[in-house]
């Protein structure tokens, strides 16, 4: 019994660092093989387009409602210390800082990284890259570099939308529907956010996120069974995994970036 | 789809990201203002520095003159010392005194430089000498509670 216990324990174990050498020998793989990514750039550029401007509106809208939540909640909270013309700083620096980041990279995850594990998952059933191989066609070259860095150019730029479309939802709350001062709105938010402090590295984390979900999203369809039910399983393997590694990754950087003596 | 569309969304797409991070850097964070050109640096001692912090900023009558660089203990002398970087275009008497104030009633702590009258000026790296600690809340209410108790006459003893 105990040893049957620890002996699926083991393979568990191996089995998980299997996969995670696997992913990294992965990825070195594609970094090498990236060289057509960039030489034919419009391979990039239609994935920048299906990983980037279709989840524009999803970003935009969620940034958006993000916004006005913080906006009102924020508010409420503030306006019992008779400070709710800070309510700009409140919400620009959680924006900038880690909602903009991780919650864009979350819904980059669940929106543009399942498809992508879909696309090449389906490929993979229907032997369409090992027809590729057969033709001499590099399938991580011509499939899976451009897919997985049409992710990394799109995440820092969605995210940036995301906490642009965030700060003015607060502003059109607070500002507009509850009438904090528009002039205390702005300029306590310009005081106390810095260029490099802040912004730069919220953009830091949201480069990592696309390395991150892109390389995930692509190795999962890669790896999949090359069934209809394991096409499934590597997509739900995609939204989790990329979910728990933002979430891991921000704690990590943020412990870093931000340790309270700005 | 066709590959001139194709094109125009993603050059979109780019465009609008870019504008947003200019957006952030410009509107959200201050950027374009928080630049202070050439600097020159002062030093100050302060018995006690209360909450202040590195880039904390410099202001004369209220306005942004220079930025906190530095904060070191000084173990001779029992002293906080704070170096800041303020702005070429300024330059201050050299009998200006700094006083550690603090914006508001939580906010956070600055350097104000009240201008005295001396004709010579402060040189680059030279040290305040007329400096005043910050305010520490507690201090202030123990005095307040001393005076009080001395103030009030003694009870009548039983």
């Amino acid at each position: 019994m105990i040893a049957r216990v620890l002996r699926s324990m083991g393979a568990r174990t191996l089995d998980g660092l299997w996969r995670l050498g696997f992913a990294s020998r992965f990825f070195v793989a594609v970094l090498m093989r990236s060289g057509t990514a960039f030489s034919r750039f419009s391979l990039t550029i239609r994935e920048v387009f299906s990983t980037g401007v279709l989840s524009l509106i999803i970003i935009m809208v969620s940034g958006f409602f993000v916004g006005l939540v913080l906006g009102l909640q924020g508010y409420e909270t503030l306006q019992r210390y008779g400070s709710s013309e800070a309510l700009g700083i409140l919400v620009a620096l959680s924006l900038v800082r880690e909602l903009g980041p991780v919650v864009a990279g979350l819904l980059f995850a669940s929106r543009a990284g399942s498809a992508l594990t879909a696309e090449i998952g389906l490929m993979k059933t229907t032997e369409q890259l090992k027809a590729m191989d057969m033709m001499a066609v590099d399938p991580i070259a011509r499939v899976v570099a451009p897919r997985f860095w049409g992710g990394v150019i799109s995440m820092p730029l969605l995210a940036a939308l995301f906490s642009m479309m965030g700060v003015f939802g607060a502003w059109f709350i607070g500002v507009v529907f509850i009438g904090v001062d528009d002039g205390a709105f702005w300029s306590q938010m310009q005081a106390s956010v810095d260029f490099r402090y802040d912004i730069v590295n919220g953009i830091i984390k949201s480069v990592v996120f696309g390395f991150a979900v892109s390389l995930i999203a692509v190795f999962e369809g890669y790896d999949s069974a090359p069934t209809a039910e394991g096409v499934s399983r590597a997509i739900t393997r995609t939204v989790v995994n990329s979910a728990l590694t933002i979430l891991a990754l921000d704690f990590v950087l943020t412990s870093f970036m931000f340790r309270g003596n700005g | 789809m066709n590959r001139t569309v194709l094109d125009l969304w993603v050059g979109v797409f780019v465009a609008i990201g870019v504008a947003a991070v200019l957006f952030l850097a410009l509107k959200v964070g201050n950027l374009a203002s928080a630049n202070i050109g050439e600097t020159y640096r002062l030093q100050a001692n302060f018995d006690n520095i209360g909450g202040l912090k590195p880039r904390a900023p410099v202001k004369s009558a209220g306005v942004v003159v220079g930025r906190v660089t530095e904060i070191t203990f000084d173990p001779t002398l029992y002293v906080a010392v704070v170096r800041m970087d303020v702005d070429k275009r300024y330059v201050f008497p050299r009998d200006t005194f700094a006083t550690i104030l603090t914006s508001g009633l939580l906010g956070e702590q600055y350097i104000g430089f009240e201008v005295g009258g001396d004709s010579e000026m402060l040189a680059a790296g030279a040290t305040i000498t007329k400096t005043q600690s910050a305010v520490v809340l507690e201090k202030l209410i123990s005095q307040f509670m001393f005076n009080k108790a001395a103030e009030s006459p003694q009870a009548p003893e039983q």
